[in-house]
């Protein structure tokens, strides 16, 4: 009684093996050689770049390996693309930022890699297990960065916080996914999908607990506490890096999770989407308004975010879906560049990181207050900035699938988050001028460039992302 | 039949009770026992299922060293948890509440449970017959073949863990004196020792 | 040839306006021109004489017209440029009518030019288009002549205004206005010109913006003129609800079709005639100051006594009488309406003259004799006496020009000092002013033989004969007022030109006018002579029919003309005898025993103060519409806008979003164990609601 277990193809996996083993090789050269910050740091990126090639050039279709358990599909290919690319821009963001506060630790990237390689486990994962693992190999790497500023009292707070919290949010999710196998049989989401007719008010049960750990994990409402405290206690590259990578990856196997594994029961979770979806845009939009701390800020308005995003989501149908990996694309890029213009607020007494530390900066750095309205009309939602077109999307998506209520309660939301979003380039144009800030390091100004010219041209070329997005979308349906 | 009965629900019953005590107990260290308590029953009803494997492994595992770590942490940090408790009565009525209509809820779903016709089908692994070989065995067959992915995440995951807790607790001091026993296994006479004539009456320098 | 008279002026008006506003920069009235203009005129002067619009073809103009007529270059360069380049277009536009004025009345050719298509919108359609008939002939030759003569005049009576190219663009748009609204072949082209004459005067009025007056002044016309055009404009919707159509031509030929139709408003039936004729002689009184809309009038005389002369006395106040004639063929079909147009016509004409009795600024007194002459017209037009109406007009506009631009001179002697009071005697220091303004008085007071004798006379003699219910008040009215008339005019004189001066500093520093002023007043003189018994058979006798042909429409039963031949032998005396009268009072009272006027005034105290205010028009009109739409205004802001709309939108909408993010804040402790309590209770919630609200 010997079962023989084929071999099982690992080609489809290649991005994460990559990662893997070149964060163990890297986390060697760090621990063996002096002074290897900066080579583990560049390393790192390389090879979050090569990975990325590497899935824009696996075979395409869909293809199933590991038992099930992780699947590679085009959805799969373009959100794993949009997270290296979150993921490679933190590294670039962090660089200066490190060297300039004095935590240069390879450790850091090397925690980048793993993280980044669980987002790619969770955007494949094809069952419960493989999503969990995924989930969390993301998540503990997160709450170590969280709290890699050991020697600050907010950064430790933000990562003990986050980690007890993650921890409760992954209890609730296990807790789901006992209640599902329980009344399926199966962790496989086909083998779910199959039985889920079944399942009964138990099974829905199991995704309001599945549906906990994600929405922790896109910091949705009720279930968005910690993103604030994290946000501004965590280094500032670290939380540019909460705000982009692992956004994308939970978004994934949130929209994945619920459309392979329970379409049978849509309107359920089309529900508490909704309910989630509303209450994130109008929390995120409300709170935004009392904020001083610009991260703090960033917090709600990612929230906020997030809920445009699931409005997506919540139509259920390929248009929504699309709508979803457009909306994150830009996102993804109008969060790096916001960031990355945070980072370069340092003045000679060092980082700051309040709003009004901007006044008048279209005096001192009319290039930088111009990327930054530029990002800020963009989140605004304001046309012809790529913000707009996100909405857009996901906003056509819930007229066509009769959400009426939805799309209009996000258009009122989106107005009333204009304002801060708008105070922000009132206090840049408009007041008189603070002290000004030092000199923009170049790989910032790269990535401020790159993704202000993303967000400023998208109107003029949208396809490549727009019909990726739509491909995307099919290959889940 | 009666017999595992009997236990199953001695075991659940103490499992149960433990658990809450773990979260009622005034005195941290009654917490720790009580956790032991409750994984020594939840090992038990392993047991019963016929899973010794498993048993064993909480046993040892979570038993023998997450608890006892736990037990050590919490002697050795003093947390006063009488402090902490602070407030706890004014938050009990609403988390009671909270709590008990949770718990009515998964009771009335759970209880009103009935396993589909379909789903003992649709369990992906068969698992062999229990007489045939051991589970440790039946657990090895899978692990490294089947599940290997999962074993290998799983693997990365207490990787993370353990790069993470260096992250945060590795402090290289810089003032700190350490031994370096290469270094001074290494040493020869010419690099430790320097030969001054001294002449009377100047003294060195 | 038309379309070189309408659209000369607004070549004038942008040119003068570039000049102005490239003089804006230095805003200096005597800075030099750039010297680069100056270069660009030398190298481009040969070869573009003939002042192309372009922009190169401007400065051109101007170093041609500098070095012909003016070969010492001025300090004002820029300035009088603008003054000559406008004036000069304006002085071809007047050749130019008067050539069409003999082709069209003479020659009976009339024209139809489409120029430009404009709104095509599903049944509405609206050409640009040139409409030159006889009517419009003579409205052409009064607009320009009138018009160019003011420039004249205005380039010797502005010398001393540092804003002359703005005045002169200003005075050329308002000439190309007035000719868009005479020439229009339809209603909307119309309203155009109505509006666009309306601007202008706006402008014009509050030239001087710096005096607080004149603001106040030109914002009354503004407000004033909009309740007329409110109706004006309602009546061109109403013609375009019963017709379709809004070109003249359309709308005439489907009048009679009208006359029997009602309009249903409110559950109102209007006669559909009646009611069109009243809405759109609404706007004719609010245009033409008839009684009641009167009041802007003698307010708008804030402004430059050219401006006077030419907008409120010549062109733009005659605009509502042109309107009715040209609407002859509708009006021909509401007797009731022409009925209700001879009695605001005698009212105004009566109430104006009464008013003008009293008043002590020289301007003022014109101005009231204008809205009382205007009053005189509209009776003409009421009783259907298109053509003696129009006679009128064509005569008023020269002596009443005559008369303002008169007083220019003398307000110009004085030193801007409009208070008759304040002067007398002037005849000895401004002997041809005297001259020309006594024609002026001649003329206006109806004496024989002059321009005023022939047509004011007519229009008494059409308001005998008229069958409408009114004739008889009008024509009581009239000759009341022709008495009237005759009195203030010949008060006038006295009192600015005979007598004692009564302020000796002023009278010795008198001095006549330069000729560029008294030029106009010698032409304008020959005009209040000479324009009435040459054209008295054209637009009053047995020619009219054959002049005006398709222009003006007279009924069937509108025998009028006719009539008038038959009255009694001593009405037309009756005109002649009032204004000797008149003239005879005004002597005794100014001349011989200068002490009347005033004690007359003490013993008539109630009745003198009553005329002096104007029969208290401001004051009512205060009392009940501008208190109260002030007051109205006042509630809708405070209590609509601020405390509302306000209140409950902006103010209130972003104060509720404040109070939600304080709250929504405060659920943000920073507590762990909150954090983890909203999380659980999310989750309680979320399948409470699934339990109960039921997912099956």
């Amino acid at each position: 009684m010997s079962p023989i277990v084929e071999m099982p193809a690992l080609l489809p996996a290649l991005p994460e093996i990559l990662l893997v083993v070149g964060a163990m090789a890297l986390l060697m050269v760090g621990a063996y050689r002096e002074n290897s910050v900066q080579l583990v740091n560049g390393c790192a990126f390389a090879l979050l770049v090569l990975a990325a090639l590497v899935v824009y050039a696996l075979p395409s279709g869909r293809i199933v390996t590991f038992g099930g358990g992780f699947v590679l599909d085009d959805f799969a290919r373009v959100l794993k693309i949009l997270t290296l690319a979150g993921s490679a821009a933190t590294i670039a963001l962090a660089r200066d930022y490190q060297a300039a506060e004095r935590q240069e630790k390879f450790e850091f990237a090397i925690l980048i890699l793993l993280s980044t390689t669980g987002m790619l486990m969770l955007i494949s994962a094809a069952d419960l297990i493989a999503l969990y693992l995924g989930l969390e190999l993301m998540s503990l790497a997160l709450y170590v960065v969280a709290a890699s500023n050991r020697d600050s009292i907010r950064s430790t707070e933000a990562g003990l916080k986050y980690f007890v919290l993650g921890a409760l949010s992954s209890g609730m999710l296990l807790y789901g996914a006992s209640l599902i196998y329980g009344f399926t049989g199966t962790v496989n989401f086909a083998g779910i999908a199959k039985a889920a007719g079944q399942g009964g008010l138990g099974l829905t049960f199991g995704l309001v607990f599945l549906f906990a750990g994600f929405c922790f994990k896109v910091s949705a409402v009720p279930f968005h506490m910690w993103t604030p405290d994290v946000y501004e206690g965590a280094p500032t590259p670290v939380t540019a890096f909460f705000a982009s990578a692992p956004k994308i990856a939970a978004i994934a196997i949130f929209v994945r999770a619920p459309i392979t594994a329970f379409p049978e029961i849509t309107p359920q979770w089309q529900q508490i989407v909704v309910f989630v979806s509303i209450a994130s845009m109008v929390l995120g939009a409300f709170a935004a308004i009392g904020q001083r701390n610009i991260k703090r800020l960033m917090a709600y308005s990612a929230i906020g975010h997030m809920g445009f995003a699931l409005i997506g989501l919540a139509a259920a149908t390929p248009e929504g879906v699309q709508g979803v990996i457009v909306y994150m694309g830009i996102y993804l890029a109008m969060t790096l560049g916001t960031f990355a213009c945070i980072l370069s607020m340092r003045t000679s007494h060092g980082l700051v990181e309040n709003i009004s530390d901007l006044a008048g900066l279209a005096r001192t750095k009319p290039g930088m207050a111009f990327f930054l309205a530029t990002m800020m009309f963009s989140l605004a939602g304001i046309p012809p900035l790529a913000g707009f077109f996100a909405k857009y999307f996901v906003f056509l998506a819930a007229i066509k699938a009769g959400l009426y209520a939805l799309a209009v309660i996000g258009v009122l939301a989106s107005v009333v988050g204009a304002y801060y979003y708008l105070l922000i380039v009132k206090v840049m144009y408009f007041d008189e001028a603070a002290e000004p800030f030092e000199r923009m390091p170049g790989l910032l100004k790269v990535v401020t460039g790159v993704t202000g010219i993303f967000v400023l041209l998208f109107f003029v070329y949208p396809a490549p992302l727009v019909s990726a997005a739509a491909a995307a979308a099919k290959s889940l349906f | 039949m009666i017999l595992a009965a009997l236990f199953f629900y001695l075991f659940a019953g103490v499992c149960v009770a433990s658990a809450f005590m773990v979260i009622a107990a005034k005195n941290p260290v009654h917490s720790v026992l009580f956790l032991i308590l409750a994984f020594v029953s939840a090992s038990g009803l392993f047991v019963l299922l016929g899973a010794e494997f498993l048993a064993m492994i909480l046993i040892v595992v979570y038993v023998g060293a997450v608890a006892v770590l736990f037990l050590f942490v919490v002697m050795m940090l003093d947390v006063d948890f009488a402090e902490l408790r602070q407030g706890f009565l004014n938050y009990l009525p609403v988390g009671a509440l909270i709590g008990a209509l949770v718990l009515v809820e998964l009771l009335l779903v759970v209880g009103a449970w009935v396993i589909g016709a379909g789903v003992p089908k649709t369990i992906t692994a068969p698992i062999p017959p229990m007489d045939a070989i051991t589970n440790t065995e039946a657990l090895g067959l899978v692990l490294y073949t089947r599940y290997v992915y999962y074993f290998q995440a799983a693997g990365i995951v207490l990787l993370v863990a353990m790069v993470g807790a260096i992250v945060l607790t590795l402090q290289h001091r810089a003032r700190v004196k350490r031994q370096d026993m290469a270094a001074q296994v290494r040493r020869t006479k010419a690099e430790a020792m320097e030969v001054v004539k001294v002449r009377s009456g100047q003294g060195l320098t | 040839m038309y379309q070189a008279i309408v659209f000369l002026p607004l070549l004038g008006c942008i040119v003068a306006a570039l000049i102005s506003i490239a003089g804006a920069r230095a805003r200096h009235p005597g800075a030099d021109p750039a010297p680069g203009a100056e270069d660009h005129a030398t190298d481009l002067g040969p070869h573009t004489g003939g002042g192309a619009p372009s922009p190169h073809g401007d400065h051109a103009v101007i170093h041609h017209a500098t070095h012909e007529d003016h070969p010492v270059a001025p300090p004002a360069a820029g300035s009088r440029a603008a003054e000559l380049v406008t004036t000069l277009f304006l002085f071809v536009a007047t050749v130019l009518s008067w050539m069409a004025f003999y082709r069209v009345g003479f020659g009976h050719q009339d024209s139809r030019e489409v120029l430009l298509a404009w709104i095509y919108s599903a049944d509405l359609k609206v050409d640009w288009g040139i409409r030159v008939d006889t009517l419009t002939a003579v409205m052409l030759v009064v607009v320009t002549t009138v018009s160019a003569f003011v420039h004249l005049y205005s380039i010797g009576y502005m010398e001393e205004d540092p804003h002359r190219p703005r005045f002169f663009s200003y005075l050329s748009l308002f000439t190309f206005a007035m000719l868009m609204l005479v020439t229009a072949d339809n209603l909307v082209q119309l309203f155009f010109g109505w509006e666009g004459v309306g601007l202008a005067s706006y402008l014009l009025i509050g030239f001087w913006y710096h005096k607080p007056e004149a603001n106040a002044a030109a914002i009354k016309a503004f407000v004033v003129n909009r309740v007329g055009d409110f109706g004006f404009a309602l009546g061109i919707f109403a013609v375009f609800m019963m017709t379709g159509a809004v070109d003249l031509d359309t709308v005439f030929a489907q009048a009679p079709s009208l006359t029997a139709k009602t309009i249903d408003f409110f559950g109102w039936h209007a006669d559909a005639m009646t009611l069109i004729c009243l809405l759109l002689f609404m706007g004719a009184m609010g245009k033409s100051a008839q009684f009641l809309l009167h009041t802007w009038l003698p307010d708008a005389m804030e402004g430059p006594t050219p401006v006077s002369a030419l907008i409120h006395a010549a062109t733009m106040v005659t605009a509502g009488v042109f309107m009715v004639a040209r609407l002859s063929p509708l009006f021909e079909l509401a007797p009731n309406a022409q009925a209700f147009v001879t009695l605001v016509g005698a009212t105004t004409a009566f109430f104006a003259a009464t008013v003008g009795l009293v008043q002590n600024d020289i301007k003022r007194v014109v101005a009231y004799s204008t809205c009382s002459q205007l009053g005189y017209m509209f009776v003409a037009m009421g009783v259907g006496a298109y053509s003696v109406g129009m006679f009128h007009l064509f005569t008023h506009a020269f002596f009443k020009a005559l008369l303002f631009l008169g007083s220019g001179s003398v307000i110009h002697a004085m030193h801007h000092e409009q208070d008759m009071r304040k002067m007398g005697g002037l005849r000895d220091k401004l002997p041809v002013t005297y001259v020309c303004m006594l024609i002026g008085t001649l003329a206006l007071t109806g004496f024989p033989l002059t321009a005023g004798y022939y047509s004011k006379d007519a229009i008494i003699e059409a308001a005998a004969a008229g069958h409408n219910p009114f004739a008889g008040y009008a024509f009581a009215m009239t000759v009341i007022a022709a008495l009237l008339t005759s009195f203030y005019s010949w008060r006038l004189v006295f009192m600015t030109f005979h007598g004692k001066p009564a302020d000796k500093h002023a009278h010795e520093h008198a001095h006549e006018s330069p000729w560029v002023i008294l030029i106009p007043l010698i032409f304008l003189s020959a005009g209040s002579i000479f324009a009435g018994l040459p054209f008295k058979e054209l637009f009053a006798g047995e020619k009219v029919a054959e002049f005006f042909r398709e222009s003006l429409k007279f009924g069937p039963d509108n025998h009028i003309l006719h009539d008038m031949h038959g009255l009694h032998w001593s009405i037309p005396y009756i005109p002649t005898v009032m204004m000797a009268i008149g003239f005879l009072v005004a002597w005794q009272f100014y001349i011989r025993r200068p002490d009347i006027p005033a004690s007359l005034a003490r013993t008539q105290e109630p009745l003198y103060r009553f005329l002096l205010n104007k029969w208290y028009f401001d004051e009512l009109y205060d009392l009940i519409f501008v208190r109260p739409a002030l007051w109205l205004g006042r509630v809708l802001w405070k209590g609509g806008d601020g405390r509302i709309i306000d209140g409950l939108g902006p103010d209130g909408v972003s104060a509720r979003v404040l109070d939600v993010t304080r709250s929504v804040v405060r659920l943000q402790t920073g507590y762990l164990y909150h954090y983890a309590f909203a999380m659980l209770i999310g989750i309680a919630g979320l399948i409470t609601w699934f339990m109960f609200a039921g997912s099956h």
